[in-house]
């Protein structure tokens, strides 16, 4: 069994006791504890399933790499599936729960798979559940999907908060270890901006664990002592539980904080996620130990050899009180020193090289611990737990030549570097072979805006796995001055590859070795997925999901792909890596939304007169990042009451329009008139100071893109209006041309959209509202229609625009944004006598249809020419050119045969549904029914009293009369006839007061 | 994300500050062109993998156009330079030979 | 090669012999002089072309060939959503080609593709989508295409976790396709593949075009890093990387390469069992059989070969639907990554011939390539057999210069 022993443990307080449950059980561990170390010294092994089998699973790492220790942390809006054990800080109170079992941990139906494992191997569901056709989607597939997946989908609303941060850096040092405190501190001296981050609590990775020497002290020594250096300097930002998630373009790399991951509830964001931009990174990000295969390598209290050595000396905590250490290297002798410093027993050191004769397995034998030599495990005894192993030769096929009690194993199959940030951008690795390791390739760094290298390795992530070896490399790398520091440390012996064990085992052993175990996949998968030609280490990765796993395969992928690479008789480097893809370990979704959510999840354009619209019943509509009022609610009023309601107050009375957000630009310069005239299809240069007039804009592919109306303010200055979600686009538009293609016309524009507020006043009443404000003379003479003319309405200083989008009496009045909140009281208060009410955009559009009026959005979709809407009367003749002329010259677009906007009106009186096609008499040669037009405005008109639409329809104008039909829901077909598009005062009475 | 220098303020600008325009130094062809000219113009984009040459806005900054050459296989950016160009500058010309002696050229 | 039945009977035999049995899915021929047909690309749609030309018109002497591996391009970097409610008639027709193609692919090519018909909803988070969908409805039911215009209520009964009261866009409903839905992306080539060398084409994986050979206006052959092959009609089908390709035949296309962006959570429980995608905050997701979370963003706005993630699309994309979708907060992203698109001048592709007698193009799908395999490779085959087919009749390489467009971003359109 696990367990706490009675002394050591640097990173625990003991005076700090903290409880938690594990499965509504309650456990203790101390302030210092990872949840991992705290349930192995509760004597808690056994921590979950796997995805495929349901095999229960042990923790076997004491970091990142850790494939199986994973639970479901938390409860409602703080719970938290997946959570890595390992790498989560014990607080007081955590509760956790295994995953993916049922109906509980220790007996769980689903491990029936294990059973039938030998009929589930890698890639079985593409060969089955094929017949019938049905029964994928509704027996094979929710089964599937029920016993998939791991933890549970949290259901409540997050809780917590999270938080962006930004920096920026010469040099960004990922890893907190010796190589990174070295590399940070030489770069720091060298005078660059420095930014230091580690992923855990502490600081000094693998060299305080194993307690070297360092310039002659021990490594804890001189960690405090480098860390107190950097500390004290200014150039330096030093960063523990932050880890380097992910490297891309352009140095730009991001921090994953857990900043109250341990502290819960003290009111901090719980994650930060920094974005930094680095000038270089030097990645520091040490090595991850590999697994072994050999048979019931997955059963648990098989651990890697450093994470037995991590929790005996960082925690305390015994993994078994008889563990057998089984390596291809010296390294893991660490781990039997370790084990016998605390009191623990090694019967047997298992090495598979024919000879270990280095000065670490010396120092063990002088332990008086047994050393096999040139042995492996042929298999591992246990079910739940190991009870023992079952040792065999090495070159041989498995035949067991004794059998060792035991209830702990530490493996240790080499070292991989940890090259995902060298990777990310795109650095490349070389095979080195000596090591059995990919390490970066120094010739093939990921490189940077400049196409130098933006990245460079040290220490055990560039492949040196000794202390002396890494720290010389991290001060040289960044560009160190003088004699790095200097380790004192044992030599060992060359490591031996061993990528089966015993490297003779048959089928059936290699059934039982499991390369990845969380998901399930094994060295006969990967064996199979080379016979059956996945050759790619892409494909054997998705054949078997090697390395799919949310561990992604830190641990045992060089092993899967040392397997393929053998089984296909090729060289390791010819088969390669799958694609390093960040993030490094996975990151919470809510730190990379960060505090976007809620109301502030976009930013959120007002006009000068929203904070009175949301007081006074505005039903939002949202129209890019602005919200206008689609109408205004009284009590007890139903949305299309109150839009009929304001359609007649307008009809009847006078209404106010907030039209704030349309877009206003000012173009300015001898060259205006020229430039309008090209964007413009119709002649702008020709406008009289003081008029107005309507006009229509074109991409250069020719298609209708805005409109509004242009004013020219004088002899050099226009003011354009575009549409609400036009005005940024039309002026980075105008800026376009007058940058890149025109830059010779001597023309100024400025979007001056949110410096006006603007008011439509329309209705019978729109005049007298005005003059009662009084200050100008709004008379039909003094100001015809589509004229303008400036002065003060009630002491406001304002730009009176006669236009008319409702087919009223109507005036746009412009005052200064700063008072277009008292300019909107004040007519409200003056035109109470005479029956204000606000409208909002429906109503705005119900009236523009009435009188046939085209909108920007239903009219047009980006396929529709002005000429499709009879728009030729605003497209100049006489211009040689404009944007998009050249386009509409193009066959297709000059054809007759286009769809032509015509006005609809059904035969009942009924309303089109919205965006019914009209059909026509058969089929294409798809088989599709053949259509002759389609919808695209349809509207109740409270004005008439029946449904009116505008369409398209193929030879429209020339069809008065015709009647067509629209399919419509259910089989009905609404018949309707084609009619003048002007529906309402056709002549314009009205508005011409 | 990328980083480009605004040749104008002189910012490094962030590519969430730029707004990215397509490829740079387009003849228009307007009325009077062939169909296959203003096809060219306005659909036949250049799509080299290597070096490439775009246009730019500093939407988010100073709001100016610029021009960029970048390598689209490496997102190496070799030089920025004003919107009112033609080509591209010589010195920039003779600076991507240099690093890419196998690159054809402006054409 | 002959290809032996896949069954849960041939698992079980299998089994009692470890597995040592089974023979490759397909196989690893050397080239051989000259093919009727040579299909450059080798992914699900260069795979289904040589299938199709196989299947429906007997053209087995077909070489594809591929630069890296078999499906390593977009067909296995994307999000596998399968759906045709498309607007525009061209686009529906082969996008609902397609989607039935794909109900029978595993039985056709006795491969488990894994479809899941599991329905598709399209947001309308503003009146002007609202609008743009119900329209898409009406067209769809003309097409052929099944789908339906269906309330908020419904919504939250298919997506129990979605929000539809969200500040700023709350769901005003969506447009569903109930047969729309997700397959195994990986297994569609592989599938295509193993049917295609049980034909008795070659699929030659590890083998680059390094040029395209014509006499006096036609194809006559490739040079490839495995030497030259000759033959009298060529298929470029290669995505991304077609410019490159029709460079080295001398002629241009009109696409330009872009990347695309996505991302998954780690695995969870099954709680979506719909894909969502939602148009105005630029999201879409969905939840694969393995558990995780499949989320798709933006692309690009500026040529890009690298197929490598960019933050800030994924940040953006995360951004949006978090307000929709509370519960994604707290689970952990596992994985993003880039893929390179290839989009043309109205987002729609092209399936056409070329200035060159003999080869023909297939590419320019954008981010909606996967779900259009089979009827693209049906299509594809139809067009290099006959030399014209209805369902590629819209789709040439010329419509540019006609003015001729297939735009299906009219759903989207402008605000007003």
């Amino acid at each position: 069994m696990s367990t706490r022993l009675s002394k050591g443990g640097r990173l625990i307080d003991r005076s700090k006791p903290l409880s938690f449950t594990f499965n509504g059980r309650r456990m203790q561990g101390y302030a210092g504890d990872t949840l991992a170390s705290a349930l192995l010294g509760a004597d808690q092994m056994l921590v979950g399933r796997s995805f495929k089998y349901h095999r229960p699973r042990g923790i076997i790492a004491s970091g990142a790499e850790e494939p199986n220790a994973l639970v479901g942390l938390g409860e409602g809006g703080k719970f938290e599936p997946n959570q890595r054990t390992t790498t989560t800080e014990l607080f007081d109170g955590a509760v956790t729960a295994s995953q993916n079992h049922w109906p509980s941990l220790e007996f769980d139906v689903g491990a029936i798979n294990n059973k039938l494992g030998r009929f589930l191997p890698g890639g079985f569901y593409y060969k089955t559940f094929m017949y019938p056709r049905f029964a994928w989607k509704h027996v094979f597939e929710p089964i599937i999907r029920q016993s998939a997946g791991l933890g549970k989908a949290p259901t409540a609303r997050d809780e917590d908060h999270y938080e962006y941060a930004y920096a920026f850096a010469d040099v960004v040092v990922a890893g907190g270890g010796i190589a990174g405190l070295t590399a940070a501190l030489a770069a720091a001296k060298a005078g660059k901006r420095v930014w230091l981050m580690e992923q855990t609590a502490d600081w000094g990775g693998r060299a305080v664990v194993d307690a070297i020497e360092i310039d002659g002290k021990p490594a804890e020594d001189w960690v405090a002592e480098t860390v107190a250096a950097l500390s004290a300097m200014d150039n330096v930002t030093l960063r523990t539980r932050t880890m380097a998630s992910g490297l891309f373009d352009h140095g730009y790399i991001m921090g994953y904080e857990r900043v109250a991951d341990h502290t819960p509830g003290d009111g901090r964001p719980r994650h930060r996620l920094w974005r930094i931009r680095a000038g270089h990174v030097i990645t520091a990000t040490g090595a991850i130990e590999r697994s072994l295969s050999f048979a019931g390598n997955d059963i648990p209290g098989v651990m890697l050899a450093s994470a037995v050595r991590d929790y005996v000396v960082n925690w305390a905590v015994s993994p078994g009180d008889r563990t057998v250490i089984v390596t291809n290297n010296d390294d893991a002798y660490r781990t039997a020193l370790a084990l016998l410093d605390a009191g623990l027993v090694v019967p047997t050191v298992i090495d598979a090289r024919a000879e270990a004769k280095g000065a670490l397995p010396e120092a063990v034998r002088a332990r008086g611990v047994r050393v096999l030599a040139g042995h492996g495990i042929a298999k591992v005894k246990g079910g739940k737990r190991v009870t023992g192993v079952s040792v065999c030769i090495q070159e041989g096929e498995g035949a067991e030549i004794e059998a060792i009690a035991c209830d702990a194993v530490a493996m240790s199959g080499g070292w991989s570097p940890v090259v995902h940030l060298w990777s990310h951008c795109g650095g490349k690795l070389i095979w080195d072979a000596d090591r059995a390791m990919f390490r970066p390739d120094p010739n093939r760094p990921a490189t940077g805006d400049d196409g130098a290298a933006m990245v460079t390795a040290v220490g055990s992530a560039n492949g040196h796995l000794t202390a002396d070896e890494v720290l010389t490399d991290a001060h040289k790398a960044a560009g160190g001055e003088g004699k790095a520091p200097a380790a004192a440390i044992e030599a060992e012996a060359p490591m031996m590859p061993v990528w089966i064990m015993p490297q003779g085992a048959g089928p059936a052993l290699r059934m039982k070795m499991w390369l990845d175990p969380q998901n399930d996949v094994k060295v006969s998968d990967v064996q199979l997925a080379a016979r059956e030609g996945y050759e790619s280490v892409e494909h054997t990765k998705r054949y078997t999901t090697l390395g799919m796993a949310t561990d992604q395969g830190k641990m045992s992928n060089i092993n899967g792909l040392a397997i393929l690479s053998d089984a296909l008789h090729r060289p390791i480097p010819e088969t390669g890596t799958t694609t390093f893809r960040p993030p490094y370990t996975p990151i919470s979704i809510g730190a990379i939304a960060g505090e976007a959510r809620g109301d502030i999840f976009q930013p959120l354009r007002r006009t000068p007169m929203h904070g009175w619209h949301e007081t006074h019943g505005a039903h939002w509509e949202p129209v890019g990042l602005w919200r206008r009022p689609y109408c205004f609610l009284r009590t007890g009023e139903g949305v299309h009451d109150a839009v009929n309601r304001e359609i007649r107050s307008v009809r009847n009375a006078v209404g106010l329009l907030d039209a704030s957000t349309l877009g206003k630009i000012i173009v300015k310069g001898p060259d205006a008139g020229k430039f309008l005239d090209m964007l413009y299809t119709n002649m702008m240069s020709t406008l009289p100071v003081g008029k107005c007039r309507y006009g229509l804009m074109c991409s250069e592919n020719g298609f209708l893109s805005d409109d509004g109306v242009v004013v020219r303010l004088s002899e050099d200055t226009w003011l354009c209006h575009t549409t609400t979600g036009g005005a940024d686009r039309i002026h980075g538009w105008m800026e376009d041309w007058l940058q890149c293609e025109w830059w010779d016309w001597k023309v100024y524009t400025a979007n001056v959209t949110e410096q006006y507020a603007q008011v439509a006043i329309a209705g019978p009443n729109a005049r007298k509202l005005l003059e009662k404000l009084g200050g100008m003379d709004l008379s039909k003479e003094a100001i015809p229609f589509m004229e303008w003319r400036e002065g003060t309405l009630g002491g406001f200083r304002a730009r009176v625009h006669r236009i008319s989008f409702s087919g009223e009496l109507s005036f746009e009045v412009a005052v200064p944004a700063s008072e277009g909140r008292a300019f909107w009281d004040a007519l409200l208060a003056a035109g109470e006598e005479f029956g204000v009410a606000p409208y909002g955009t429906e109503a705005m559009h119900i009236m523009r249809a009435e009188k046939g009026f085209i909108m920007i959005g239903d009219e047009t979709d980006g396929t529709v020419i002005p000429q499709d809407l009879n728009l030729q009367w605003a497209i100049s003749k006489k211009k040689a050119d404009y944007l998009g002329k050249r386009a509409q010259e193009r066959s297709h677009m000059a054809s007759p045969d286009r769809w032509k906007l015509v006005g609809l009106e059904t035969l009942d009186g009924s309303v089109i549904p919205d965006g019914a096609y009209a059909v026509a008499e058969g089929v294409n040669a798809n088989g599709q029914r053949n259509m002759q037009g389609r919808v695209t405005s349809t509207y109740y008109s409270p004005t008439l009293n029946k449904g009116i639409a505008m369409g398209l329809v193929k030879h429209g104008p020339d069809r008065m009369g015709e009647v067509i039909d629209f399919p419509v829901d259910d089989g009905k077909v609404v018949k309707a006839r084609i009619v003048d598009p002007v529906f309402f005062d056709k002549d314009g009475e009205k508005q011409n007061v | 994300m990328l980083t480009l220098e605004c040749p104008y303020c002189g910012v490094k600008a962030e590519e969430t500050e730029l707004q990215a325009g397509g490829e740079a130094h387009l003849k228009r062809y307007g009325p009077g062109a062939s169909d296959e000219e203003f096809e060219g113009y306005l659909f036949m984009r250049k799509n080299p993998k290597g070096v490439h040459f775009e246009r730019w806005r500093h939407a988010y900054g100073c709001g100016k156009w610029f021009l960029a050459a970048r390598c689209t296989a490496t997102l190496e950016v070799f030089g920025t330079y004003p919107a009112q160009s033609t080509q591209p500058p010589v010195d920039l010309q003779a600076k991507i030979k240099a690093k890419r002696p196998n690159w054809e050229g402006y054409k | 090669m002959a290809m032996r039945r896949y069954s849960a009977f041939a698992i079980a035999k299998e089994a009692m012999s470890y597995h040592l049995g089974w023979e490759r899915a397909w196989g690893s021929p050397a080239p051989k002089k000259k093919y009727d047909v040579i299909i450059v690309g080798a992914g699900g749609h260069g795979l289904a072309t040589a299938y199709y030309l196989g299947k429906n018109y007997g053209i087995t002497n077909v070489a594809i060939i591929e630069k890296g591996w078999l499906g390593g391009g977009n067909t296995g970097r994307n999000t596998t959503i399968i759906r045709s409610n498309y607007l525009q008639d061209p686009s529906a027709a082969i996008y609902e080609k397609a989607r039935s193609l794909y109900e029978t692919m595993s039985q056709d090519l006795n491969y488990n593709v894994m479809f899941s018909p599991r329905g598709l909803l399209m947001l309308g988070q503003t009146e002007h989508e609202v609008r743009g969908y119900k329209r898409t409805v009406y067209a769809n039911n003309l097409q052929g295409v099944a789908t339906e215009w269906i309330s908020p209520a419904k919504v939250k009964e298919l997506v129990p976790i979605i929000n539809i009261d969200g500040p700023r866009y709350p769901v005003l409903g969506a447009l569903y396709q109930a047969r729309g839905g997700t397959a195994r992306h990986d297994a569609v080539a592989w599938g295509y593949a193993r049917a295609c060398s049980g034909m008795g084409m070659d699929v030659i994986q590890q083998c680059e075009v390094t040029g395209v050979r014509t006499e006096g206006g036609k194809v006559v052959g490739v040079d490839t890093t495995k030497g030259a092959i000759d033959c009298d009609k060529l298929g470029m089908v290669v995505a991304g990387h077609a410019s490159v390709l029709a460079e080295q035949a001398g002629f241009r296309l009109p696409i330009e390469s872009l990347a695309l962006q996505a991302m998954v959570s780690e695995p969870i429980k099954p709680c979506m069992d719909v894909v969502v995608m939602a148009n105005t905050v630029h999201g879409y997701m969905s939840q694969s059989d393995k558990g995780e979370m499949v989320i798709g963003g933006g692309t690009d706005g500026f040529n890009n070969y690298t197929q490598r993630g960019s933050f800030h699309h994924i940040e953006e994309t995360v951004r949006a639907l978090i307000e929709t979708f509370p519960m994604i907060s707290r689970l952990k992203q596992l994985r993003q990554w880039g893929g390179i698109v290839d989009m043309t001048g109205d987002r729609s592709p092209i399936l056409s011939k070329t200035p060159v007698e003999g080869i023909f193009v297939n590419c320019g799908w954008g981010t909606g390539g996967f779900k259009a395999i089979p009827g693209s490779g049906w299509a594809m085959a139809e067009l290099m057999a006959r030399g014209q087919s209805p369902l590629t009749e819209e789709f040439s390489m010329y419509r540019f210069r006609e003015g001729k467009f297939i735009d299906e971003s009219v759903a989207a359109g402008v605000a007003h």
